[in-house]
């Protein structure tokens, strides 16, 4: 039989895996928060470490490539006191044809205690912690057009970190959501902690109407989409998942759906810029936004180290 | 059960504390129940700037257990610590495992010239070699009691004792 308790939580109803913010209380994204907190805080210490997760070793397993995020994790593990294995998947056993199980069943043999996700396939992180040992905790750090929860998170963290209650805000989530698994953990963290609305902006082949049933207001029109808008969270055109002619061109697309000065200021005044990073400067973004007085794409990359942090530490002290 | 007035401990406590001071000592109350004390002493004696506070929760013996704490208990010390004379202050000294911890947090922002600790309650049980250089009370309660300190909308201490399950 199958059991209808969602994967990520115990018995008791705490984390263990973080594998996406669907279906996951408003408690625990509130815990999550909070507790960022605390650990933005140890970057002002002399010493910017603490002893949570010493004697612990946290497997990165990145079958695809990332900069910001594998770096961001390991930051966030080394600050935790684990000891950090980052592992070449895509040049390594799984390029010699080594299944996603028997990878995990070898490593876990090296006595992993956390493994940090990122794959092309969509659930390879629920996969992975259907069959792992009951100590070993999963993480998802990007599951293909799926989830990026700790993003979601890092973005909830921010917002809140400048805005301070949701529930008064219009966020506006532009560019190419149909292949962001960014937006989609975005939108469900967002409606979980009660954002006012949600809103969906690009081209009709980039912006799907099925996103209605999520709850979100789909807007094709840019100044329909940033009109009094709290928060802009842009997003990056991804030409490598996109295949046949979903866009006449990145120009024409920047011309509709590229954010401007000018078209910045269709939102509110106070309006904060975010995004997830690498930008493409010059398409959905220009850089006089992107460097401008109301971009805190910098500051979403240092809360993050914090966010993961608190991720692992709270996964980690929870049994399964 | 027994019974605390922690308002007239809370007096002794001041009268202890006073007596510790250096002049240019600091006061760090132990979240929560040490920081609502450290910061009524720190009005009551007329020191300058504000009294420092210090959370255990990431130094914790028993994060493998019982996981992160709940709740927003951050660490503020709006002063220096290399060099400084510290004065912990916390309401119930116990098995001194969180006396360990906080003592670790603190080095993570320097090294201070000396720590000393004061508590309103000391009801032994001691685990590691810990002491308090002043404590206002000293009683022996069985291991099943657990001892909490709270404070009314009006400022006031009051001590209550249960049972634990």
């Amino acid at each position: 039989m199958l059991s209808r308790r969602n994967p990520q939580l115990n018995a008791h109803g705490e984390l263990i895996h973080l594998l996406s913010i669907e279906g996951l209380p408003k408690a625990v994204l509130t815990q999550i928060l909070d507790t960022a907190g605390t650990f933005l805080s140890v970057n002002d210490r002399e010493v910017k470490k603490v002893p949570l997760l010493r004697g612990k070793s946290v497997f990165n397993l990145f079958f695809e490539n990332s900069t910001r995020t594998r770096t961001t994790f390991e930051i966030a593990a080394k600050r935790l006191s684990a000891d950090v294995i980052n592992l070449d998947i895509a040049r390594s056993s799984a390029a010699k044809g080594e299944s996603l199980l028997d990878t995990i069943a070898n490593l876990s043999a090296m006595h992993a205690d956390m493994f940090v996700v990122r794959h092309g396939e969509s659930g390879a992180p629920y996969l992975i912690a259907q069959h792992c040992a009951p100590h070993v905790h999963v993480v998802n750090a990007g599951d293909g057009r799926h989830a990026h929860p700790t993003q979601g998170l890092l973005d909830m963290y921010t917002i809140r970190h400048y805005k301070q209650d949701f529930s008064s805000l219009v966020v506006a989530i532009v560019g190419d959501i149909v292949h962001s698994r960014v937006a989609r953990s975005d939108i469900h963290a967002l409606s979980t902690l009660g954002a006012a609305e949600i809103r969906a902006v690009g081209p009709k082949t980039l912006v799907p109407g099925d996103l209605r049933d999520m709850g979100v207001r789909v807007c094709h029109d840019m100044a329909e989409g940033l009109r009094d808008a709290d928060v802009v969270i842009m997003l990056r055109l991804q030409n490598e998942r996109m295949s046949g002619a979903m866009l006449p061109s990145a120009a024409e697309f920047a011309k509709s759906y590229g954010l401007t000065p000018e078209k910045l200021a269709l939102a509110k005044s106070d309006a904060i810029v975010m995004h997830p990073g690498p930008i493409n400067r010059g398409v959905e973004i220009d850089s006089a936004v992107a460097d401008g007085a109301h971009s805190v794409i910098l500051p979403q990359v240092t809360f993050g180290i914090a966010v993961r942090m608190a991720v692992m530490s709270i996964i980690a002290g929870n049994e399964a | 059960m027994l019974q605390l007035d922690a308002e007239a401990l809370y007096a002794e406590l001041l009268g202890g504390v006073r007596g510790l001071l250096k002049p240019d000592s600091v006061l760090v109350g132990i979240w929560s129940g040490g920081a609502w004390l450290a910061e009524r002493l720190h009005a009551d004696l007329g020191r300058s700037g504000t009294a420092g506070v210090i959370s255990s929760t990431l130094h914790r013996d028993d994060f493998g257990s019982r996981g992160m704490a709940a709740g927003t208990d951050a660490t503020k010390l709006p002063f220096a610590i290399a060099g400084s004379h510290i004065l912990l202050i916390d309401d119930v000294l116990y098995t001194g495992r969180t006396i360990r911890a906080v003592i670790n947090e603190l080095y993570d922002f320097g090294r201070p010239a000396s720590v000393q600790l004061a508590v309103l309650v000391d009801r032994g049980g001691r685990e590691l070699p810990i002491q308090a250089a002043f404590a206002a009370a000293r009683v022996v309660l069985p291991a099943s009691q657990k001892l909490t300190l709270a404070r009314d909308a009006a400022g006031r201490f009051s001590f209550t004792v249960r049972e634990q399950a």
